[in-house]
């Protein structure tokens, strides 16, 4: 089966910082992947190349099929993305957050475009706060809306940049059955960036693990695997939360 | 291929892609037709639909709430059914109210009048125990603010003031010229923008510049919490934010107001020589129609509304709401408040000058 992202040499370097270098890796579609590492490793900086908003230093990747290097729209037709803080419209509602690129990208009526805006909502369990602005909600809400407005075309892959981080346990692992209810209805491929171990092996599917001091990618496999069974000093103290 | 709809006796068939970019001419389609057959029995058949993604089940769901009615489901792929039913339960049940915005805070006169009062008594308060504060206050910052609000604005004071000047003296040399007073241009010119004019158009222009900047930082910080931060930890906002820029205000209006005034002359100057006046006569005739007093009267007017247009943009920003329309709305009010206060204060000013015979 064809990878829905397939990443091959990716670098990147800073004027004269590499961030990392000669990372490769394959997506299969329907996965929950997780790109861990410690802080500074170049996990969201490795999510920007795969959107395209940042190409790459060197080496290739592709996004169902597209280059994040040439077709940048058609990539990002496919990809959904929550960003760390959630990034919602602070002047604008969540129903009409969510409702945006339903009127940018379709057709829809109005009618129809807050229908499915509501829904999208009620999906991420937020369907009180429609008419409420971003400022008005918990930091646990505004990770769940910002979810519901990448879902709004339902992209094939939805990419997730840190969506457990600073949330209680209770929220967090709501937020982990959501993803994976997601997946299991919608088909959606989900690449999670993230350093929560909790959230990581509960649902992460396979991980690529980054760090700063390789400047690059160190292992790639499954997390209770690696857990187990890595011999890689970082990787163990990473999973068994120690140091190395 | 787009979604289409086809219709039989008490059937319904969605075929195609039913998600949201084919949507858009089904949709209505697709409403009208399940509430034509409200009170009916209808099937709605999807063994045609390629694809359902969540647009293409809300459109489901709204077809079933338009019928009102038993609607009978055939055809649906496990994955559809999986997402209808993950859907109903997520949704509030039929008829359920939907969710109001949250409630504002009052905003009414008598709640305005409040949080101006609250906010003048804390500067007071502020300015009171300052003594005892001079530790919070930072040379630095203060010196950065002087900066903004002084020299970063002279060129526009320059400017503006000039171009007053020059304005003023050919709108009123043209009546003046028809009794022979056209030097009497200078007085008229040298009166306004001394007494009147220089003072008013420093006043528009630190509001517009000046009062809306710190109204924009301070609602910038009370969106991020730096404000609440600053309170636990015992500092005063009004010593630490407000006085510094009041005073700033305050310390850069008479240079500001100098260089209107110098600029203004130069203008109405330009245009006197133009008319054939020498340079002398005109520095003769302004300095025998104006008195230190006007110049004083300009300049304690330019403080008073120095200190106003700080306290409006500072009260404007640190009252300012969540989020950043609430940054937005901070700077307008900073600006359409210090304008109408400085005329506020103008008349009362004439009145008292009048009084006072000055």
């Amino acid at each position: 089966m064809t990878p829905i992202i397939s990443i091959r040499g990716a670098t990147q370097i800073f004027g004269t910082r590499t961030i990392f270098k000669d990372v490769s890796f394959d997506i299969e579609q329907g996965e929950i992947f997780a790109i861990l590492g410690g802080s500074g490793c170049g996990k969201s900086t490795l999510l920007r190349q795969i959107i395209g908003l940042l190409p790459p230093t060197a080496g290739q990747i592709t996004v169902a099929g597209h280059s994040v290097t040439g077709d940048v729209a058609a990539v990002r037709r496919t990809i959904g993305v929550m960003f760390q803080s959630g990034a919602l419209f602070g002047s604008m509602t969540l129903l009409e957050n969510v409702a945006l690129p339903l009127a940018v990208f379709t057709d829809l009526p109005a009618a129809a475009r807050e229908e499915v805006a509501r829904i999208k909502l009620a999906l991420v369990g937020l369907s009180d706060a429609a008419p409420r602005l971003p400022a008005e909600i918990s930091g646990g809400m505004v990770k769940r809306a910002a979810i519901a407005r990448a879902l709004a075309l339902d992209p094939p892959i939805l990419l997730l940049d840190e969506p457990s981080a600073g949330l209680d346990p209770i929220t967090s692992a709501g937020l982990d059955r959501l993803i994976l209810e997601l997946r299991a209805t919608l088909g959606t491929t989900f690449v999670l960036v993230t350093h929560e171990l909790p959230s990581i092996l509960a649902i992460a599917g396979r991980c690529a693990m980054l760090d700063a001091t390789a400047q690059g990618l160190i292992a790639l496999g499954q997390p209770r695997e690696l857990q187990a069974n890595s011999t890689i000093p970082m990787v163990k103290a990473f999973f068994n939360r120690e140091m190395p | 291929m787009s979604a289409s709809l086809a219709q039989a006796d008490k059937r319904i068939a969605l075929a195609g892609p039913l998600t949201a970019p084919g949507l858009g001419r089904l949709w209505p389609q697709a409403i009208s037709a399940a509430r034509a057959a409200r009170g009916t029995p209808l099937t709605l058949d999807l063994s045609g639909a390629t694809i359902v993604d969540t647009s293409g089940a809300a459109l489901i769901l709204a077809m079933e709430t338009a019928h009102g009615g038993p609607l009978t489901l055939t055809g649906a792929t496990p994955r559809a059914a999986a997402l209808l039913a993950q859907l109903r339960a997520a949704m509030p049940p039929p008829g359920s109210p939907r969710p109001s915005p949250t409630p504002q805070p009052g905003t009414g006169l008598l709640q305005n009048a409040k949080i101006r009062v609250e906010f003048f008594g804390a500067t007071v308060l502020a300015l009171l125990g300052l003594p005892a504060r001079l530790r919070f206050l930072r040379g630095a910052g203060f010196l950065r603010i002087t900066d903004r609000a002084g020299l970063q604005a002279l060129p526009l004071v320059l400017m503006l003031g000039f171009l007053i000047g020059l304005i003023l003296a050919f709108q009123s040399a043209i009546p003046m010229r028809q009794y022979g007073a056209d030097l009497y241009v200078a007085n008229l010119v040298s009166l306004s923008l001394f007494r009147e004019l220089g003072p008013l158009l420093v006043a528009v222009i630190l509001a517009g510049r000046t009062g809306s900047a710190f109204a924009a930082e301070l609602g910038t910080m009370q969106v991020n919490e730096e404000i609440a931060a600053l309170t636990t930890m015992g500092i005063d906002p009004a010593s630490m934010l407000v006085l510094p820029r009041m005073a700033a205000a305050m310390l850069v209006m008479p240079g500001l107001l100098a260089a209107m005034d110098i600029a203004g002359l130069l203008g109405m100057a330009v245009v006197l020589m133009l008319l054939g006046f020498p340079l002398s006569a005109i520095a003769q005739q302004i300095l025998s129609a104006s008195h230190p007093a006007d110049l004083l009267l300009g300049l304690s007017k330019g403080l008073v509304f120095a200190a106003a247009l700080a306290l409006i943009g500072c009260r404007a920003g640190l009252t300012a709401g969540n989020g950043p329309r609430a940054v937005g709305e901070a700077a307008t009010s900073a600006v359409v408040g210090g304008i109408v206060a400085t005329i506020l204060i103008d008349g009362v000013f004439a009145v008292m000058m009048y009084r006072l015979g000055l």
